[in-house]
């Protein structure tokens, strides 16, 4: 399996305060891979490295390299927003803009230019809501406000707008956990439908979750990667003990 | 973290199939103690206490169940109610095959006996020690008593062809003794059988202590 990011030795710090500890993983092309551990373990932090997102962050500092497509991605001189595109990011709390539906998902579209035309456009856009299984729902209100759709609804046409900008990589941060089980397993499916044509990193607290979407699962522990292993080993046999007593609620 | 609510089903799951692999051995030494000694009465209760060990297995799958369902067990967990689901059926099979033997004995006390029941004894306490060391291998999770006590079967197999060619031929010696050495046939295809089973169970507390799959090893 051909790796997608490649990550080594990479150290993370909030100031003087290291919150990653020489991080080594790769993250194969197509697959899907939980991040899991405990709250402050460093997961999404890690996540967040993977784009960039963590620049925002004024205090924050990272050494070690992350790869990407054999590119390092904090070499001076990355373009962060062609990065951002390429590797696109939804979160816990979904978060529409206060738009149309059709907005929303047309948004990174329009400020990126990619788009040729008008019927283009909405081609992308409907070609996004689709593989975001949302197009059904949605088809016929595509002027309405997206505030108007479920919390469901909403986290999926997040989704769609990360889509829409033809990214390679999606890192959800905890997608599904403020959804009812229904939106939950939906949210699910799409994941695993999605993996055809992206690689996908997922941060979740839910572990029978990263059991059901995931290939390969990372378990971390203050700011360390403990175990790396394919999902099914993970949960039937884990190689360290710690991660044993993690995944059975040994430890809080 | 000690008292995790799972804990304690799986303590209770434990208690249970080790209730029922005591069971199952009572059975299995009574059984040929039926024979061995023409007591009847003895086989009578064998036949009776199935019917309580049938119950037991039918528990052990409804806690085994539930445990997976309200629970969702990984790791060691998820091999231990795994393995203990896989064991409880074996061991209540085993029962059957003792239940079995006390049904020939009951036919063949009332026959005069045909010989000394001298492989026989040897052949049953052959199986009930696999039982026992299983039991226990079981308890500790010890694979490597595990695949000890599985080389043992190879003990009763050949018991088993000794006593088989024995009664072959005292039935042609003997025509009219065919009926009673066919249902002694029977009895050492029983201990043959629970041999068997127990190198089943051992394969899974293999599992339960090393996640390998050991069964049909040849194909893997």
């Amino acid at each position: 399996m051909e790796s997608k990011i490649s990550i080594s030795n990479l150290d993370f710090f909030y100031g003087k305060a290291q919150a990653l500890f020489d991080i080594t993983l790769e993250i194969p092309e197509r697959q899907i891979v939980a991040f899991i551990g405990p709250s402050g373990c460093g997961k999404s932090t890690f996540l967040r490295t993977l784009n960039r997102m963590n620049d925002t962050i004024p205090i924050a500092s990272v050494t070690g390299t992350v790869m990407i497509d054999g590119e390092d991605i904090y070499k001076a001189g990355t373009d962060v927003v062609a990065l951002r595109r390429k590797v696109g990011m939804v979160f816990q709390k979904s978060n529409p803009f206060p738009k149309s539906i059709f907005d929303n998902v047309a948004y990174g579209i329009r400020i990126n230019g990619i788009h040729t035309s008008k019927a283009d456009l909405a081609a992308r856009v409907q070609k996004a809501l689709a593989d975001a299984a949302l197009w059904d729902e949605v088809k016929d209100r595509l002027t309405t406000s997206a505030f108007g759709l479920s919390g469901g609804q909403q986290q999926r046409l997040c989704i769609a707008r990360a889509l829409a900008v033809q990214p390679e990589v999606i890192l959800m941060d905890e997608p599904a956990s403020a959804l009812d089980p229904i939106a939950t397993q939906k949210i699910e499916e799409l994941v695993v439908e999605l993996k055809r044509e992206y690689t996908i990193v997922i941060v979740t607290h839910n572990m029978q979750q990263a059991a059901r979407v995931s290939d390969k699962t990372a378990f971390f522990m203050l700011g360390k990667l403990i175990e790396y292993n394919p999902t099914q080993k993970m949960f039937t046999n884990p190689d360290e003990k710690l991660t044993e007593d993690y995944i059975t609620g040994r430890f809080g | 973290m000690e008292h995790r609510i799972i804990d304690q089903q799986l303590n209770r799951l434990r208690d249970k199939i080790l209730l029922l692999g005591g069971a199952t051995e009572a059975a299995v030494n009574r059984a040929m103690q039926s024979l061995t000694n023409r007591d009847s009465d003895l086989a009578k209760r064998v036949l009776e206490e199935d019917k309580i060990i049938n119950q037991m297995e039918l528990e052990i799958d409804r806690m085994s169940i539930e445990i997976l369902a309200l629970q969702q067990p990984a790791a060691h967990d998820l091999r231990f109610v795994i393995s203990v689901a896989k064991i409880t059926p074996i061991l209540e099979r085993i029962a059957d095959h003792a239940s079995n033997i006390a049904e020939a004995a009951l036919i063949l006390n009332d026959e005069p006996q045909l010989k000394n029941y001298v492989d026989f004894p040897i052949m049953a306490q052959t199986a009930a020690e696999m039982l026992r060391a299983a039991l226990d291998a079981f308890t500790a999770e010890d694979a490597d008593i595990s695949r000890e006590v599985i080389k043992r079967d190879k003990e009763i197999d050949a018991s088993y062809h000794r006593v088989f060619n024995e009664l072959l031929e005292m039935m042609i010696d003997n025509p009219s003794a065919t009926t009673s050495a066919a249902h002694l046939l029977f009895v050492a295809k029983h201990l043959e059988r629970i041999g068997d089973y127990v190198k089943d169970i051992c394969e899974l507390n293999v599992y339960l202590r090393e996640a390998a799959f050991i069964k049909h090893s040849s194909i893997q």
